[in-house]
């Protein structure tokens, strides 16, 4: 009982209140890059959670089952992201083969997921957090997949608003985004009473 | 002679017209996650420029050997050998600082300014040329994040490099310490540099 009641604080933790992209300040890039329309937002989202939960469970695996036992800690970077490039290759070959339109939208932006600082951040913030099972690893980086997605969809919503909103000259473009995205991390800031 | 004035555009190009954080926005999480206070700032963007000067030199080393599919690959993996160079260095002689920035050195990885040199420049010129972007692009990105930090850090703490040096009635704001202040105080500075930009053409 104690278990599902962990699992399931851990995932609000990391969706709300930890949140990568406020709290953490990971994966900026795509997230002020492709926040200008709310379909690509959600895809990007989508390609991130399915490359995060891939990625930090199958570097949980390596971290614990191969590199701390045979004392190989110092590869752990490059084998990391080689894990994740390996991830990002896949999503973008069926991406590819069932999304075209959404392929081409996408742009470089896809291949860029390798270097998303949110994936080999969580995959980091997994070891130093000392995460103690698989399944918790797993609903953890699905968690943050979720809380990405989340911010970058409400970004989307607020800039296709923004368009029409009176800016003043020198603050037009990623000035006035960034400013927003300084407004929403203070309102993802009440979150922070909500679990100890 | 012409050589020497080519070198010299391409290093100051780096500080101020094609500033990594300010005119090409790359960066981003370590500029936002890491400007506290000016010390950590110093040590990120020096560990950065270290990163970046070797990768850039190896990269362009091997530019001849590069295959287009591989590259990307190739880049991020001798990227991560530096940066676990860096780590190991600042966890054996700056261990508070190392633990402070705790996974943000590692993240250095798939720092996309380092990425973006090695593709638009490394992988294209000479070591040479190389060398100096590597390093001008470092020191324009340090010094940002050190302006950067700086403010910060009078603004939360009244203080500089733990120094205080705001007088006892200052009012500090604890907000700018937080992540709020890092995406606000960001927004506003790229604002003003808009506005010398508009100054500086007319």
């Amino acid at each position: 009982m104690d278990n599902v009641q962990a699992l399931i604080l851990a995932f609000i933790s990391i969706v709300i209140v930890n949140n990568l992209v406020f709290s953490k300040f990971l994966g900026i890039c795509p997230y002020l890059g492709v926040s200008g329309r709310i379909d690509m937002a959600f895809g990007m989202g989508l390609a991130v959670t399915f490359v995060v939960t891939l990625s930090g469970i199958m570097t949980y695996m390596i971290d614990n089952y191969v590199l701390m036992r045979f004392n190989l800690e110092i590869v752990r970077y490059v084998a990391f992201i080689m894990v994740i490039a390996g991830a990002v290759q896949l999503v973008e070959m069926y991406v590819r083969k069932f999304f075209p339109s959404l392929y081409e939208s996408f742009g470089i932006f896809l291949a860029l997921i390798t270097t998303n600082c949110a994936i080999l951040g969580l995959c980091l913030f997994l070891n130093l957090w000392e995460v103690h099972s698989i399944l918790m690893a797993a609903v953890m980086s699905f968690g943050a997949g979720i809380g990405f997605t989340m911010a970058i969809c409400i970004m989307a919503g607020i800039r296709e608003e923004l368009e029409l909103a009176n800016v003043p000259d020198c603050l037009k473009g990623a000035p006035i985004t960034l400013i927003t995205a300084g407004l929403l991390a203070l309102a993802f800031m009440g979150f922070g009473g909500m679990i100890k | 002679m012409a050589d020497d004035k080519k070198t010299f555009s391409v290093f100051l190009a780096g500080i101020w017209k094609e500033n990594p954080v300010f005119a090409l926005l790359l960066g981003m999480c370590p500029t936002l996650a890491v400007t506290g206070d000016v010390k950590s700032a110093l040590t990120m963007g020096l560990s950065a420029t270290f990163v970046l000067l070797c990768s850039n030199v190896v990269v362009s080393l091997l530019r001849g050997l590069l295959k287009p599919h591989l590259r990307i690959l190739i880049f991020t993996l001798t990227i991560s050998t530096f940066v676990t160079i860096a780590d190991l260095f600042l966890k054996a002689f700056l261990p508070d600082m190392s633990e402070k920035l705790g996974p943000y050195i590692p993240l250095i990885i798939v720092n996309c300014l380092i990425i973006c040199r090695a593709e638009a420049c490394a992988s294209k010129s000479g070591v040479w040329i190389s060398f100096v972007d590597g390093l001008g692009m470092g020191l324009g990105f340090t010094i940002t994040l050190c302006i950067l930090g700086a403010v910060r850090e009078i603004l939360s703490l009244g203080s500089l490099f733990g120094y205080r040096v705001m007088p006892d009635g200052f009012i500090t704001m604890f907000a700018f310490a937080l992540p709020v202040g890092a995406f606000v105080t960001l927004g506003l500075m790229l604002g003003l540099v808009n506005i010398i930009n508009t100054k500086l053409a007319k």
